[in-house]
C-alpha cells in the first residue's frame, strides 16, 4: 500500500480536525502554542487566548504564516468577565466552538518548601490558577456546547497530579482535583455529546522550564523510562488523537504522556543490571 | 488551510505505520480484525495470527482487497510451540517486528457464576486464555525486538480488569493481572527502546457479542456515560495511536476507551435528575 493509496483509503482523516473552531488557553507559549500550532496543522481555526499580547500574536501570526486561521485574545482566564468574552468574541468570529483546550495553569516558579512554611497566598494562587481557571472556561464554553448538542473539552493536568508530589504540594492537589473534574464533566456532559479529557504531561522541555537546568538529565535521574524529557511533540499528537473523532468513543480519560510510570520497589539501575547478569549468563 | 497543505505540513504523519510490521493476535474477528485492518490502511504489513483458519483468511482477503499486505498465521497462542512459529514466519516474511497486539482473550460464554460455581478448569482455561497467551507472545517478539533495539507492544485488556467484575470474577482476574503485567514490562524493557501499552476497551459492539442481545442498550443499563456501546473502530484508532510515534513519549500507560467513566447506572440517573432539576428552576 502506497502513502498515496493509503491516504485514500482515509484512515488519518479520524485525526483530522478539518474546520473545526478550537478555543486554546495560554496559547502563546509552550504546550499551548505547539496545540495551537499543531490543531492550525490539522485544519483548524484556532482562537488563541492568552494574557501575552505579544506572545498571543506570534503564535497566530506563527499560524498565519502557515496557512491557517487563528484569532488571539489577550484574556486573563482567572476573570470570569474576560472568559464570558473570550466565548462570545470567539462565537462572534467562528460561529461555534467545537474543542476547548484548558492548557492555562503552572507552578508560577513558586518556591519548593516544607508545609509549615507554606504561604496561604501561594496555596490561593496555584489552586486558582490551576484549578479555577479550568471551571471558569469549561463554564462559559459548555453553555455554548451544550447547545450545539457536540463538544470537546481537553484539560492539561500534569504527571504531578496523579501521584504524590511533595516538592509542589498545591500544584499536585491542583491538578489532582483537575483530573477529577474531568471525570465528572465526562459523565455531566455526556448526555450533550461533549467529551471532556486530559493530559498528564511529565517533564517537558518549554522555554519556561529552562530555569530548572537539563531537562533530560533530570528525567533520567527521576527513573523516567524513556530516558529524556518530555518534548511538546510529545504532548500535541495526544491532543490531536482526543480533540478529533479518532476517540469518539474515549471521555474522562487522562492521557499520560509522562514517558513511563514510576514503579515501586525496584529502580532502573536495578532492572538494567538484572538484564546484564541474566544476558551475561547466556553467554 | 486546505487538506492538500495540511498533509504536507505532515503533522498526521505521526500517526502513520507506513512500513510498519504488525502481529495482531485474534487478528480474524471482532477488535483484533478492526485493528489488522486498520494498521493495514495505515500503511503496516500485518500478520494476523487466527485459531479459526476460515476467519484468518477472510481477513486476510479483505486486507489483500484494499491494495494492503499481509499475512495469515494459524495459531494456537496457548501453545508456545506455536507461538515460536508465528514469530518465525512472520520474521521469514516480513524480516521484522514492529509491533506486537496481543488482542486474544475473553470469557469463551463462560456462565456467569458465584465463586462456588465456578470450577478450577473454567479458572484455569480464562487465566491462560487472557493472561497466560500476553505472556507467551511478549517473550517470543521481546527476542527479537531486543535485537531491533525497537519495538511496540499493545496488550488488549478491559474495563473489567480495572475494577471489580463480579459477572465473571476470572475475566477480571486475569484483565487485572494483563495491566500489571503491561507496567512491569514497560519498566523491563525500557532500556531496549521498547515501548509497552495497554488499551482498556469498555461494551464493544462485535459479532462476538451479539448473543447478549443489543450491546448499545446493555451499555447505556449499564451506566456508560455516552449511552451507547463502541466499535471495533473505536479501538484501532486508539491502537493507531499507540503503535504510532504519536505515542514516542508513552509507556506503561492503559487507554480505556469505554465511553466514559462507569459510575453504574444509578449514578447517571442522578446526574440526569440534577440536569432535570436546573432546567425547572
Amino acid at each position: 500500500m502506497k502513502q498515496a493509496e493509503t491516504r485514500e483509503t482515509g484512515i488519518l482523516d479520524k485525526f483530522s480536525l478539518q474546520d473545526r473552531v478550537a478555543i486554546v488557553t495560554g496559547g502563546g507559549n509552550g504546550i499551548g502554542k505547539s496545540i495551537s500550532i499543531a490543531f492550525a496543522q490539522v485544519g483548524a481555526r484556532v482562537v488563541v487566548a492568552e494574557m501575552d499580547t505579544a506572545a498571543g500574536n506570534a503564535t497566530a501570526e506563527e499560524i498565519r504564516a502557515l496557512g491557517g486561521e487563528a484569532m488571539p485574545l489577550a484574556i486573563d482566564v482567572l476573570d470570569s468577565n474576560q472568559v464570558d468574552e473570550l466565548v462570545a468574541k470567539s462565537m462572534a468570529e467562528f460561529g461555534k466552538i467545537d474543542i476547548l483546550v484548558n492548557n492555562v495553569g503552572g507552578t508560577r516558579k513558586s518556591r519548593r518548601c516544607p508545609i509549615i512554611e507554606m504561604k496561604e497566598e501561594v496555596w490561593d494562587l496555584i489552586l486558582t490558577l490551576n484549578l479555577k481557571s479550568n471551571f471558569l472556561c469549561t463554564r462559559a464554553v459548555a453553555r455554548v456546547m451544550i447547545e450545539q448538542k457536540s463538544g470537546n473539552i481537553i484539560n492539561i493536568a500534569s504527571n504531578a497530579g496523579l501521584r504524590p508530589y511533595p516538592s509542589q504540594p498545591p500544584y499536585g492537589a491542583a491538578k489532582a482535583a483537575l483530573i477529577n473534574f474531568t471525570q465528572s464533566m465526562a459523565v455531566q456532559l455526556a448526555p450533550y455529546n461533549i467529551r471532556v479529557n486530559a493530559i498528564a504531561p511529565g517533564t517537558v522541555v518549554t522555554a519556561s522550564a529552562d530555569y530548572l537546568g537539563d531537562r533530560d538529565e533530570r528525567a533520567r535521574k527521576r527513573g523516567t523510562l524513556m530516558r529524556r524529557a518530555g518534548r511538546v511533540e510529545d504532548i500535541t499528537p495526544a491532543a490531536i488523537y482526543l480533540a478529533s473523532d479518532a476517540s469518539n468513543y474515549v471521555t474522562g480519560v487522562t492521557i499520560e504522556t509522562t514517558g513511563g510510570p514510576p514503579f515501586s520497589g525496584f529502580t532502573l539501575e536495578e532492572a538494567e543490571r538484572e538484564w546484564k547478569m541474566h544476558m551475561k549468563s547466556l553467554k | 488551510m486546505k487538506q492538500a497543505e495540511t498533509r504536507e505540513t505532515g503533522i498526521l504523519d505521526k500517526f502513520s505505520l507506513q512500513d510498519r510490521v504488525a502481529i495482531v493476535t485474534g487478528g480474524g474477528k471482532g477488535i483484533g480484525k478492526g485493528i489488522a485492518q486498520a494498521f493495514a490502511q495505515d500503511g503496516a504489513r500485518v500478520a494476523i495470527a487466527e485459531v479459526d483458519s476460515d476467519a484468518g483468511n477472510a481477513a486476510l482477503e479483505e486486507i489483500r482487497g484494499m491494495g494492503g499486505k499481509a499475512l495469515f498465521v494459524q495459531t494456537d497462542v496457548l501453545d508456545s510451540n506455536q507461538v515460536d512459529e508465528l514469530v518465525a514466519k512472520s520474521m521469514a516474511e516480513f524480516g521484522k517486528i514492529d509491533i506486537l497486539v496481543n488482542n486474544v482473550g475473553g470469557t469463551r460464554g463462560t456462565l456467569r457464576r458465584p465463586i462456588l460455581g465456578i470450577d478450577g478448569e473454567t479458572w484455569d482455561m480464562i487465566i491462560d486464555l487472557n493472561l497466560r497467551t500476553t505472556f507467551l507472545c511478549c517473550k517470543a517478539v521481546t527476542k527479537i525486538m531486543m535485537e531491533q533495539k525497537r519495538g511496540n507492544i499493545i496488550n488488549i485488556t478491559s474495563g473489567a480488569g480495572l475494577r471489580p467484575y463480579p459477572g465473571q470474577l476470572p475475566y477480571g482476574a486475569a484483565k487485572a493481572g494483563v495491566i500489571n503485567f503491561t507496567l512491569s514490562l514497560a519498566v523491563q524493557l525500557s532500556s531496549y527502546n521498547i515501548r509497552v501499552n495497554v488499551i482498556a476497551p469498555g461494551s464493544i459492539a462485535t459479532p462476538g457479542m451479539t448473543y447478549l442481545g443489543d450491546t448499545d442498550e446493555r451499555a447505556r443499563k449499564r451506566g456508560v456515560s455516552l449511552g451507547r456501546a463502541g466499535r471495533p473502530e473505536d479501538i484501532a484508532m486508539a491502537a493507531i495511536y499507540l503503535a504510532s510515534d504519536a505515542s514516542a513519549y508513552v509507556t506503561g500507560f492503559v487507554l480505556p476507551v469505554n465511553g466514559g467513566p462507569n459510575l453504574g447506572g444509578k449514578m447517571l440517573e442522578e446526574a440526569q435528575d440534577a440536569w432535570e432539576a436546573t432546567k425547572s428552576i
